[in-house]
Parts: structure tokens; sequence; C-alpha cells
């Protein structure tokens, strides 16, 4: 193993307890604005140390406002840590992170409610999970339907999941539970290079490999009966969360631009305390085209889990031998850098908000969500690993880490350990025996996701409620589940 | 998960918590590439299930090291996700800051290669790209799955 020098030791008297769920990294050295994790004690000692010195680091970098954040499941990533929010002003010489944002641009959580209840699903599930895995292709090499020319690429990097549903996946009506309304603003598809759209071009429509998944979800437990009414979800029944992102192109984009800032930091006078935090001022034409590029790859994961979402449809209408609608619950992505609009010391600032691993959670009346929403706060959908519970949250305002919060359990335990640990035939038959079904091409990539190798993500969401990020609404737990 | 620590020769994964780190090593340079990308396609399936029946050519350039090698990366996951291909034997060259290769493999095949996950991209976190002594040559970086 590496001999890494570690910057902090995982020793909490390095920390200043603001609060139970609130731990202060102080300033010092080049640290610009203090770190803050949202954890409760246990989760906090079972973090990595890298944590701690990832986001100390991003604190580091010019323009950052308020602190430097990590969300309760903050894990050791690549410069940023994985559940990092951080904010910049571009009139600070505030900067853009491709590392900040990370290669699966726009990977996010969307809610669909079915209006099928326990009973039936029970009686179809075989057929279900066998419908729902032939229908979306998932795994490493699938290929979805869709193929498209160069000049439909650029009218779905612009378009979003719009783009989608005026080509006949899905309804307009879906819009509005979806961030941005389903259409990323400002984006620019001549910043996304040739090579990124060839990685696209077959992979319109794929769920992607590794911890993403489709899954068929029962409400099993209420927690906020008030705003799980707003959501129009109650005890008992069925959902279906699907966990993608931005598929090749996303992949691409986060890779170039990722290089390109690196190699060019020094000219643009930016002294990086690790050259894997990579970024560009704000200002700059380099963050200015990786803004143009990144936002086409939002466009691209709108799109494509609206393409799921079709094809989740039509699986759904099939099997239980009705039109079924499936509408949205809502659309959350956690890998994204924004410009919003947040108080900050009394004065309003726009700001760019990188999120890495971390959703949005904005609280009620937030002018970007659909009015009937606007009572509850904005749905913040927390993904489980397979076989375990997933959650629907609530974002509470705006004032704790730029209306943020926490995006799923990270993992326990590295794919090695996991694969060395368990099989993937006998995982797949011991959740069978729990009425849960998995359907996935690769018996190796179901060991390395079992549920053990990820940690306990209720108490996740739980420290998120008490550090008073999100209130919990509620908890899913799996029936079927199909991975990539 | 070296094959023989002692071994001039090898590669290895290391953990990181929701990614992987692979690491060459190798008596050249061009060696501990070759070898860091026998540890790449580990990550995806077992070498062994991949026969090398196709080639491909790879060139790159970068007057950084280090930079040449996620570009040496980066270009093989390109290659691995247009052409859903999987490679099990490398060959590099690198002059100066010129590097060219050729990769042999063959396309999927999930019930045979039952890969297990897909990569995203190289990442310069834990890069490195150095002689550690005379004739050892080590090549590493975490990449995004």
């Amino acid at each position: 193993m590496l001999s890494a020098s570690w910057m902090y030791e995982m020793d909490l008297s390095q920390l200043i307890r603001r609060d139970v769920y609130e731990w202060e990294i102080p300033m010092r050295g080049a640290m610009r604005v203090p770190g803050i994790i949202y954890a409760s004690q246990d989760l906090i000692r079972a973090m990595d140390d890298k944590v701690l010195e990832q986001t100390a680091n991003v604190a580091m970098l010019p323009g950052i406002v308020s602190a430097s954040y990590a969300m309760p499941d903050a894990h050791w990533g690549y410069g940023f840590p994985i559940g990092g929010v951080a904010a910049f002003d571009a009139e600070e010489g505030g900067v853009v992170s491709a590392g900040g944002v990370g290669f699966d641009i726009s990977c996010g959580v969307r809610c669909l409610h079915t209006g099928v209840d326990l009973d039936e699903l029970k009686q179809k599930q075989v057929v279900l999970a066998d419908g729902l895995y032939r229908g979306i292709p998932a795994g490493v090499g699938s290929t979805g339907k869709i193929s498209l020319s160069d000049r439909e690429m650029t009218e779905m990097l612009t378009g979003g999941a719009a783009w989608a549903i005026a080509q006949g996946y899905g309804r307009a009506e879906d819009l509005a539970r979806i961030e941005e309304n389903g259409r990323m603003q400002g984006a620019d598809p001549k910043a996304v290079s040739a090579h990124a759209r060839r990685r696209q071009r077959d992979e319109m429509g794929t769920l992607g490999s590794g911890n993403h998944y489709l899954e068929v979800q029962i409400v099993s437990e209420i927690f906020d009966k008030k705003i799980a009414n707003v959501f129009a979800i109650a005890e008992g029944d069925v959902v279906v969360s699907i966990h993608c992102g931005s598929r090749g192109l996303g992949h691409q984009i986060g890779t170039e631009y990722l290089k390109e800032m690196a190699q060019s930091a020094a000219g643009l006078g930016i002294a990086l305390p690790d050259r894997e935090l990579a970024c560009a001022p704000i200002h700059s034409p380099l963050a200015q085209r990786y803004l143009g590029a990144m936002r086409s790859a939002i466009n691209c994961a709108l799109a494509n889990r609206q393409v799921i979402t079709h094809l989740t449809r039509q699986v759904f209408s099939e099997v239980f031998g009705r039109e079924l609608q499936l509408p949205l619950l809502y659309d959350v992505s956690h890998n994204t850098c924004k410009v919003e609009e947040h108080l900050v010391g009394g004065t309003k600032m726009n700001l760019h908000v990188h999120r890495k691993g971390a959703t949005r959670a904005f609280g009620l009346d937030h002018p970007d969500l659909p009015q009937e929403l606007k009572a509850a706060g904005q749905p913040v959908l927390i993904g489980g690993s397979m076989g375990t519970a997933s959650y629907v949250l609530a974002g509470t305002g705006m004032e704790i880490a730029f209306g943020s919060a926490c995006h799923g359990a990270g993992r326990a335990m590295s794919r090695h350990a996991a694969k060395k640990r368990w099989q993937g035939r006998k995982l797949v038959d011991q959740l069978a025996g729990r009425g849960i079904l998995i359907r996935s091409p690769s018996m190796r990539g179901v060991a390395e996701e079992a549920p053990g190798a990820y940690k306990d993500v209720s108490s996740v969401v739980d420290a998120a409620q008490e550090a008073g990020l999100a209130r919990v609404v509620a908890k899913l737990l799996p029936l079927v589940c199909v991975k990539g | 998960m070296v094959q023989n620590s002692t071994d001039p020769v090898g590669w290895e994964h290391f953990d990181h918590d929701a990614d992987v780190g692979v690491r060459g090593i190798g008596v050249t340079q061009a060696q501990a590439f070759e070898q860091a990308a026998l540890a790449l396609t580990s990550i995806v399936t077992q070498i062994e299930s991949v026969e090398p029946r196709q080639r491909i050519d790879i060139s790159a350039e970068n007057g950084d090291p280090e930079l040449l090698f996620v570009d040496w990366l980066d270009a093989l996951i390109f290659e691995m996700a247009t052409r859903r291909m999987l490679f099990s034997r490398y060959k590099v060259d690198i002059e100066g800051e010129r590097l060219s290769a050729r990769a042999w493999g063959e396309p999927v095949d999930v019930n045979r290669h039952q890969p297990a996950v897909e990569i995203k991209g190289a990442t310069l976190t834990e890069l490195k790209v150095e002689e550690q002594d005379e004739g050892q040559w080590l090549a590493q970086c975490v990449v995004d799955v």
C-alpha cells in the first residue's frame, strides 16, 4: 500500500466541535476559510483522513466563500472530497474546478411513482425484473437503441430532458419535476470535443455500471406525513428509482478538462496545494469553456434519465397490461457546478456552487421549485446500495452549506476486498430469499457492489437531519434491482 | 495483488475510498506504463480471460511524464469504451515526450469476461511516474470507476 503523508490524523482533537453534528477544521496555512464537516462522532471517526485533507485543500482555493463543506457521507475523492460543497465568487478571483464536479457530471437520482400496489407487484415481480433487465441496457459494453448523429447530439446537449421529450421519450409535465426544468441553460456544445461526442454516440439510454442502478422500491416508512403528502407518497407505495449520469460524454469532458486545468494552472497564476485540485478562474476562457461543456453534460444526464424513464414506463405498461403513467416525484443531480443566488452575511451574491457527491436541498418557497412543492421543500433523493434502504428527504433551507445535503452511503470497503469476500451468485440468491430480485450481467460486478461493502445509509441520513441539512421524509426498500 | 513483490516487473491495485488505484512497476518507464495498463484491465475483468486477437495502435504526446501517463490510460479508456473492447497485452515505446503503443485484445463478451465495472477516466490523484532506484520505474494514479 501507499505510504501517503497524511496532513491530519483522524484525531478529533484537530477539530473544533461547533455543534453535535458540526465539526470545524480551523484555518491554518494557506486556508482562506475554515472547513466544516457535518457528521455524527461515529461517522467522522470512520472517515478517511483524506477527507479532512481534501476539505482543507479546497479551502485554499481562490475566491472560496464562507467555508469548504463536507457532507455526512464524505469520502476520499480526487481533489475535492466526494460529499464536498464549495462556492466561489467570480469577483474575488473565484475558480471553477473540473475535479470539484467529478467525471460523472450530473450523475443523479430520479424517482417515479408507479401507482401499482404491492400485491399486484408481488404477482408480477419476476416478470417485471426480467422485463426491466431486457428493456434497459446496463453494464460494460452495452449500447442504447438510439444512435445520435452529430447534429442530433448538439440538440441533445442544449435541450436536455426537454430534447428527449420532443423526441417522444416522456411527457411535457415531467419537466417541472427536474432541476432546471429539465434543461440546463448556458450549455455550449462547441466546448464538447469530438472524442466526448464519439464516446456518447451509442450510450443514450444506458444505465452504466458500478454503483448505478434502476430499482423498484416500496415506501416502507414515513417519517414526515405532512411533507410526504405534498410529495404524494404513502407507506406501501411502489416507486422506481433510477441512478445514473452523463455516461461516456460526461466522463470524457471531465477527463479532458481536468488535464487542461492542471496544465494551465501555473500560467493562470493559481498556486495549487495539489495538482489534483486543477481549476481555472471563473472569468478565464478555459473556465467558461468548461462551464459550457459541463452544462452540456448536465443536459446529457437529464436526457439519459429521461430516455430510461420512457423505457421504464414501457416495461411497466406491458407487464401490468395497462397504460401506466409513472409520473416523476423528482430528479436530482449530485455532481454539478451551478450559478446560484445565496445570502452571505446579509448580502445577496451570485456564486458558482460546486457539489461533488452532494445534492441540492433547496428549502421552502424557493423560486426554483414547482408551485406544488414550495410548501414542502425540494425532494432530496438518497440512494443506498444494492439490497439496502434508500431515502427521500426534503430540503430545509439555504443557510447551511448553500442549501445542500448528502447523496448516498459511500463505500466502506474497496472493490477488491468486496470481490474477495462475497460471491455474486450467492448474494443474488440470498437477496432473492429476502424478496429482492437482482438482475445484472456481471456476477463479479454484483460481488463488488455487495450491500456490506457500503456504509450504513441510515446513519448518514440521520446525521443530515440532525445537522439541519434536510428532513427525513420516507424510507424506501428494494424489490427489484437492475445493476450494470 | 503484485504477482511477486521482489519481481522488478509487475502491477497492483491500491485502495481508494470510492475508486481504485493502478500501479505498474518495470525496469523502464515504458514497461511501468505497460504494467499499469494491465492493472487497468484487471479492474474490469480477469486479464487471462481476454484473448489478444485484435491489435490497435495508440499514440500520445505530453512534455510532463506524469500527464503522459494519464494521457496513456485515458487513451486506453477511450478505446475500451468506444470499441467495446478489453485488452490483455500491451507494448509501449516512449521517446522523449512521445508515446507510441500497441494494445491487443478482443470485443467484450459479457458472459465470458463478466466485466465488473466500466472505467470513467484516470485522475491526478496519487499520480506518480518516477525512477525509484536504478532500473525500477513506477507509474501510478487513481482511476474513477
